[in-house]
């Protein structure tokens, strides 16, 4: 079935009541105003599949300090912030989803970036107190912002707390200078040690990101790196190997061959096994594949992700999945800042609602799934609409040891979750 | 009807971008045989069919009506036909068909390789030959060294080359009067028994199939029971007519005449390239010499990638035979990959141009096995068979001895590249047989096993001359050789589909060379698989795709979805493009790319 996209705008009422409000369809049943020939009617336990991962509630900001080479997301720099400007226009954004979405709590909130450490206190506490007011948080919230490791940010972390930030995740990238530079960061190790001990006596859960398979970084480096990082860990580590993404500085390099150093495919695959030995030895195994956690502090936020929940994006790019009477739409809000800002004050289109078909969805709660040590469970795959997996290939792939069973769900095992798209492909292309 | 004498039948020869197509407009559009309008609606349209066609190897052809300066009103005929080596003998009966030639050289350019080997099929044909500097108005024009070259190189003629522009206009009537006053007309007898040559053909969607004609002796008129003097086919004639540049019926086509017939005939097969054409009632004693059967040289399988695909890959091909005999084909079963057909082509560019048909036009994913050429095999028990395949080789305890197919291939390069072309021949196998001067190019003559030139010889001769290279052969007979079937097993099995036969002393380094290919062709798995070369049970090479160790998204959160989604997709198709071998996937360009030697 071709996706259906349509616009809305803060202040219009939900989709489904346009042009007119008319009953509702029974969950499942056959909608006449919509062509659904083709596709299968989704099971009736699946319209409210959301619910096996939770809501959760991402703000994007979209500016930063500097733009580093390595990264694709949607981050600008700026000189000058309307700051009242962009509060009420985030505002509005949750105000336009908590529409759609009435009789619900979040579970999270997630300030994501850019750079959101640039946020001005007062603006994260206007945007928590609009969540509690639009849905209300479940008791235990957890509200997450992603800081730089700088003095200046550091300062401002009592003020994220005062406002309700519970959690912080801290960008480190590395633990010397020289790395950091290569990596256009600005901070330099010593700076990002003593944030991160103002971050620790502010906040309990505090999480912070290293990038592995730099260049010319050797395993045995990263080994040191990282025994290093361990011992400062408090509850959470994000460790990511270096991914060259289409469209930043580094990929420019790249297709010069000016980027040097970078690991031989064996080095960086070592570097992966190293580190799911040391983590598991320190007692942060990893829960997704490049995410460790002890036990029970995993980040919440992104489980809601990778288990398939609903999540409102609010800000420019942000990127939302939301159960709509029964329709799981993505949505995806304009990407250019001032444009979406322009568009959110004028209250015009800032955002394309686009609903996913039952196979899709299917396919997504598989890919995201799959990334977690606990896998997939298949019989909500295929209440979603995907179809039953291949006995032989999933036998195949148990067989060479990526993937496995635990109790009714299928699992990636270590080696299979650095193998993880080519296990993807084998299972389902 | 036009007088002999009032009748020029001409060609042109050019190199790609000396301005052939826009000095064709010209003379089109300066003999008013389109109007102002008509050119750009009509003219140009059929120029890019013809660069279409130039694949489809159809000759075109235009009527011109041309008043010289003598007063008099010609008709100047012109048959345009694209050259390549592989179609060689369609080529040079079309400069049968005709008594002259232009030869258009850029004046600022000079005389380049595609050029010469044309130039040689028209004096080969006893071709008058008027060169024709173009670009003349080009401040790098030089008239006075291009005509130099021609006289050096090609060994004609060229202090009265007409000098023109094709993109002004500026000279093009000097062409138009050159055509009149310096090549011949053609000669024959209105009174003889009809004699023609059957040009080209092909298949259009009213008419049914298409003759293109050249009139020798005698007059064809609409009625005419005619027969075909090779097939012994005889046909009523529904119309005739001329192309000036749309159909146009006439009464009759006389001696000396280009034109088209049409006649109820059901496939372009049975038409054959080169076959004279004459009446059933009064047929002429000898047929027009030059005449050859296609015969294809090159075989390969050609199988769907989907194996559901298989009856429609079976009825492109029937449909795409039928309007191109010179391509045949039959039935195959491969144990790797199913059904497919075993077809056989006039040589390598002829196989890529059905291929891409089949493909595109009939959009089929093919895999496409080795090439091979017909080597008699002799038996042990005196018998001997025509081996088109290598998976056929019979049990070697069985056989006597192998010949194979060998050419006597020309090769015209510029001497600075000779050194690469000797030793890219000697590298084949090659014996040289001759190798002579024409002014700064080095003509050299080889005698080559057809199985060493029909791959890639080609592709390699214009790399390594940057295309300055022109390049000849013809078949000169079978010769005994030290062949043996390679076999390729991937993951331990075999893949009849890679099995080719090779010269033993060549095949450990044939045999390295395809498994280190598919070493790079074959994308890692997460297991590790071996690629062997193997004679009879013998391994002869070997190579290790290592398994994959890391191969995931490092990040992947709420905004990444729809995008791995879309990535997930589109591996899906792709994967659709791959054929499993146990639990190997084999991309389908594997299959040729395997063979491709960069020696």
């Amino acid at each position: 079935m071709p996706p259906e996209p349509f616009a809305i705008r803060p202040g219009d009422a939900p989709p489904a009541a346009r042009p007119a409000p008319r009953p509702s369809a029974p969950e499942g049943a056959p909608d006449p105003d919509r062509n659904r020939a083709t596709a299968p009617a989704p099971d009736p336990g699946a319209t409210e599949d959301w619910r096996a991962g939770g809501f959760g509630i991402y703000v994007h900001w979209p500016f930063c300090k500097s733009k580093c080479p390595y990264c694709d997301f949607n981050s600008h720099v700026s000189a000058h912030v309307d700051h009242d400007a962009w509060r009420q226009a985030l505002i509005a954004d949750l105000e336009a989803a908590a529409r759609l979405t009435p009789g619900r709590r979040a579970r999270t909130m997630f300030f994501g970036g850019g750079t959101p450490s640039l946020m001005p206190p007062a603006t994260v506490a206007a945007l928590i107190d609009a969540v509690e007011r639009l849905w209300g948080f479940e008791p235990g919230a957890e509200i997450t912002l992603e800081a730089n490791p700088t003095s200046v940010e550091a300062a401002a972390f009592r003020g994220y707390a005062a406002a309700g930030v519970n959690r912080v995740s801290m960008g480190v990238q590395a633990l010397n200078d020289a790395d950091l530079r290569a990596l256009g960061r600005t901070h330099g190790a010593a700076e990002a040690m003593a944030a991160f001990d103002v971050a620790r006596a502010v906040f309990r859960r505090v999480s912070f990101d290293l990038i592995y398979a730099r260049q010319n970084q050797t395993p045995q480096a990263w080994e040191a790196e990282l025994r290093r990082a361990l011992d400062l860990a408090a509850d959470h580590l994000s460790l990511y190997q270096l991914t060259i993404e289409p469209g930043t500085r580094f990929a420019q390099l790249h297709a010069r061959g000016r980027l040097r150093g970078l690991p031989a495919d064996d080095d960086a695959a070592r570097m992966y096994e190293l580190t799911q030995e040391l983590c598991e030895a320190a007692g942060m195994p990893a829960y997704e594949i490049s995410n460790h956690a002890r036990p029970g502090d995993e980040s919440r936020h992104n489980l809601i992700y990778w288990r398939y929940g609903d999540y409102v994006g609010a800000g420019p790019g942000a990127h939302g999945r939301l159960t709509v009477e029964g329709r799981r739409l993505a949505t995806e809000n304009l990407r250019a800042p001032g444009a979406w800002l322009e568009a959110m004050r004028a209250g015009r289109p800032a955002a394309s609602f686009e609903e996913i078909a039952p196979e899709d969805q299917a396919a997504e709660y598989l890919l995201m799934s799959l990334r977690l040590a606990e896998g997939t469970d298949p019989a909500r795959h295929a209440r979603l609409g995907g179809r039953p997996f291949d006995p032989e290939r999933v036998a195949r792939l148990v067989e060479q040891g990526v993937l496995t069973w635990r109790a009714e769900r299928l699992a990636a095992t270590r080696k299979g979750r650095a193998l993880l798209d080519a296990a993807l492909r084998e299972l389902v292309a | 009807m036009t007088e002999l004498s009032k009748i020029r039948n001409f060609s042109i020869v050019a190199h790609i971008d000396h301005g052939k197509s826009t000095l064709a407009d010209r003379l089109i559009q300066l003999t008013g045989a389109l109007s102002e309008r008509e050119m750009k609606e009509q003219v140009l349209d059929s120029m890019e069919l013809e660069r279409e066609r130039g694949i489809t190897i159809k000759a075109n052809t235009v009527r011109l009506n041309y008043t010289a300066q003598d007063g008099e009103t010609y008709v100047l005929n012109l048959i345009d036909t694209p050259g390549h080596v592989d179609f060689a003998y369609e080529v040079s009966r079309s400069m049968r068909a005709v008594e002259g030639s232009l030869l258009v050289v850029d004046a600022s350019q000079g005389v380049e390789a595609q050029t010469l080997a044309n130039v040689y099929q028209a004096i080969d044909a006893g071709h008058e030959i008027v060169p024709v500097l173009n670009k003349i108005d080009l401040p790098a024009a030089e008239p006075e060294r291009v005509k130099e070259q021609i006289e050096d190189v090609i060994g004609i003629d060229a202090s009265d080359a007409v000098e023109i522009s094709a993109k002004t206009g500026l000279g093009v009537d000097k062409v138009l009067e050159a055509i009149v006053t310096r090549l011949p007309a053609p000669k024959g007898d209105r009174d003889a028994p009809l004699k023609a040559m059957l040009v080209d053909s092909w298949y259009d969607a009213y008419l049914g199939v298409v003759v293109l004609v050249r009139i020798v002796d005698g007059v064809l008129k609409k009625g005419d029971r005619i027969r075909m003097m090779s097939t012994k086919a005889s046909y009523a004639v529904d119309r005739i007519g001329v192309f000036s540049p749309s159909m146009q019926p006439v009464e009759e086509l006389g001696p000396g005449e280009i034109g088209f017939l049409t006649a109820s005939i059901k496939q372009v097969r049975d038409t054959r390239v080169g076959d004279t054409i004459t009446h059933e009632k009064r047929p002429c004693a000898e047929p027009l010499p030059g005449f050859k059967p296609a015969q294809p040289v090159v075989f390969c399988g050609l199988f769907p990638v989907d194996s559901n695909d298989f009856e429609d890959l079976r009825s492109a091909i029937e449909k795409l035979a039928l309007n191109d005999a010179s391509f045949t084909y039959e039935m195959e079963t491969s144990a790797a990959l199913g059904f497919g057909f075993r077809c056989g082509f006039l040589g390598l560019l002829h196989l890529e141009v059905v291929r891409e048909r089949l493909e595109r036009e009939f959009d089929i994913d093919l895999i496409t096995t080795a090439p091979s050429v017909i080597y008699h095999v002799y038996k042990t028990d005196g018998t001997m068979i025509e081996l088109h395949n290598p998976a056929d080789m019979p049990d070697p305890v069985k056989v006597a001895r192998i010949e194979e197919p060998r050419i006597k291939a020309t090769i015209l390069v510029p001497d600075e590249y000779l050194g690469d072309v000797l030793k890219l021949c000697q590298d084949r196998r090659g014996i040289q047989l001759d190798l002579t001067y024409a002014g700064s190019r080095a003509m050299v003559v080889y005698d080559l096993p057809l199985n060493e030139v029909v791959f890639d010889f080609y592709d390699r001769l214009k790399s390594v001359t940057k295309g300055y290279a022109s390049f000849d052969y013809q078949l000169i007979g079978y010769r005994e050789d030290n062949l043996v079937k390679m076999q390729i097993l991937v993951n331990d099995e075999p893949v009849d589909a890679l099995s080719t036969m090779v010269h033993r002393a060549r095949a450990e380094a044939r045999g390295r060379a395809m498994c280190e290919k598919l070493k790079e062709l074959i994308p890692q798995h997460m297991f590790k698989i071996p690629i062997q070369a193997a004679i009879g049970g013998r391994i002869i090479a070997r190579e290790t795709i290592s398994a994959l160790r890391k191969d995931v998204t490092a990040k992947c959160y709420g905004g990444d979805v729809t995008r791995k989604r879309k990535l997930l997709e589109k591996q899906k198709a792709g994967k659709k493009r791959m054929r499993q071998f146990g639990k190997v996937d084999i991309p389908q360009e594997a299959f040729i790319n395997a063979l491709k030697m960069d020696d």
